[in-house]
């Protein structure tokens, strides 16, 4: 009795959940590995976790992998950035004018369920090769998404924010300011949060196009080279990023004045 | 003339829903409604004045129009010989929930109403006086969710206290609170009324309310509502309707009238 419970106090301190995870991702390397091991594919064809963190080293160690991380995450946050700076004003105005947003919506519901890929041959067509085209397909993965969500946010504002800030005579900055950019700023995180991970699936796939450097970039090169170790390190370290990605919004999005 | 004037107010609006309200209901899609059929009013100032009337009957909408928030509407609304076009600073209005600005602290939405004042010493003086008046303080720094309803609802009142408004429209300010926390809210609201002397309109649909707080009773009928019955209410203050008689005929009178015929 007195054994089981100090043994279920040991087993507390290491938070359930926390070991689980660790758990589970043990587990995954393990089969990986037992896979790669007995499936008789060959270690060229399908690298075991050893060889891939050998590969992670050597690319680590000679800079390549940063390199390429950073220029992956310059597009994107360039990408991105233009998307929230040209989408959520673009949004509140929607928001606010019926007539504008009856006439803008059909297109922006028409344009954004094309894939920003699909915009690739035009994308290069428009801006050749280099960083350019890669941002502008950023850019249209988060644009329409995020000026739709804020627009929605705008509508979806209590009126009687409204009406308080008539009661006390509010000038439009102050309408700005005071009521609609506090009023959306829950609802826009969590748009934000969702079109920052499409804007990071989008940019491994730009990157395999029309550029020499980024994460997609070092996949397709070195499927070229035939070295699946180096693919395998670069589809790790772009899971690696995006949890990251996600863990920065997540912290973000806890907006205060909200009771949950 | 009366300090405010209601005159020939008429409100239609166009019915949007397929559904039927009610079984008997012919409304269609489409068609106008009639909420508020040539409403003639006058109000005193300083007088405190609850409206009354069914679920429905278009009292939150007649508050809205003569607050100024609602102005699609036939007739006119005259306060102190100005005609009311919009919403201004020198009427506030108390909203049934929800009217506090949730991203700012008590001291914030209570400020609202003199931010442009100059003088920051005085501003503050102010702001702090009004929320000690409702009771709220050490809770300046509070979000609203972080209060009860009751201190929700005093927190708005200060807000609404605080710019010395010419008048102040309560709209069912006493809704979604409990019973004993709508009774201290109440008796606030009555000792406001006595202390500072600001001429109150007030709708609610609880008929003790009425008859406990206000100097002059409203009736308004089910839609399209007309004014069915005023009354002057000359009980001194604090009434309680089990003592009084008079007071407590008057409920039941109302009641009857509201199609309530047993009152426990």
């Amino acid at each position: 009795m007195y054994k089981a419970s100090l043994l279920n106090e040991k087993f507390a301190i290491l938070n359930k959940s926390l070991w689980l995870p660790i758990i589970s991702v043990v587990l995954v390397i393990a089969l990986w590995g037992a896979i790669s091991q007995l499936g008789g594919l060959g270690k060229h064809v399908f690298p075991g976790p050893a060889t891939v963190l050998l590969a992670f080293n050597e690319l680590f160690n000679n800079g390549e992998l940063i390199k390429h991380s950073v220029a992956s995450l310059y597009r994107v946050t360039v990408g991105f950035y233009l998307a929230i700076f040209l989408g959520i004003p673009l949004g509140i105005v929607l928001g606010l004018n019926r007539t504008l947003s009856d006439m803008v919506d059909p297109v922006v519901q028409f344009l954004r369920p094309i894939s920003p890929l699909a915009w690739i041959p035009l994308a290069m067509l428009w801006f050749g090769i280099g960083d350019k085209p890669a941002i502008f397909l950023i850019f249209l993965s988060s644009f329409f998404s995020l000026t739709m969500a804020t627009t929605v946010a705008v509508k979806s504002i209590n009126p009687i924010y409204f009406q308080v800030a008539a009661n006390f005579n509010f000038n439009r900055a102050e309408l700005l300011t005071k009521i609609i950019i506090p009023a959306i700023t829950p609802d826009v995180i969590t748009a934000l949060r969702l079109t920052v991970a499409v804007a990071w699936l989008v940019v491994v796939a730009a990157e395999m196009i029309a550029v020499q450097s980024g994460l997609g970039y070092l996949i397709l090169d070195s499927r070229n080279a035939l070295r699946m170790d180096y693919v395998m390190v670069g589809m790790i370290v772009i899971g690696w990023i995006g949890l990251s990605l996600d863990l920065i919004m997540q912290k973000f999005s806890r907006v205060k004045w909200t009771a949950h | 003339m009366s300090f405010i004037q209601i005159k020939n107010i008429t409100k239609n609006y166009t019915n949007r829903r397929r559904t039927k309200r009610s079984p008997g209901d012919a409304s269609k899609a489409g068609e106008l409604i009639t909420v508020l059929d040539n409403i003639n009013l006058e109000f005193e100032e300083g007088e405190m004045v609850c409206i009354l009337g069914p679920s429905g009957c278009g009292k939150s909408t007649l508050l809205r129009i003569i607050a100024g928030f609602d102005t699609d509407f036939d007739g006119e609304v005259i306060i102190d010989g100005d005609k009311v076009g919009s919403a201004s600073s020198e009427h506030i209005f108390v909203f049934q929930q929800n009217g506090l600005l949730p991203w700012m602290s008590v001291w914030d939405n209570v400020e609202l109403g003199l931010r442009n004042m100059k003088d920051s010493e005085m501003k503050n003086e102010q702001i702090q006086e009004y929320i000690d008046l409702v009771e709220l303080n050490g809770f300046e720094h509070n979000l609203p969710y972080q209060l009860s309803g009751g201190m929700q609802r005093r927190a708005e009142l200060a807000r609404a206290l605080a710019v010395t408004p010419d008048i102040l429209y309560l709209d069912e300010p006493f809704t979604g609170l409990d019973y004993f926390t709508h009774l201290k809210v109440r008796e606030e609201v009555v000792n406001i009324h006595e202390y500072i002397g600001k001429t109150m309109i007030m709708v609610t649909h609880f008929i003790e309310d009425a008859l406990v707080m206000a100097d002059r009773i409203i009736i308004l009928s089910d839609r399209p509502s007309c004014v069915k019955m005023t009354r002057k209410l000359d009980f001194s203050r604090p009434r309680n309707m089990n003592k009084n008689k008079d007071l407590g005929d008057l409920r039941d009178e109302i009641f009857l009238m509201l199609g309530v015929s047993y009152v426990a």
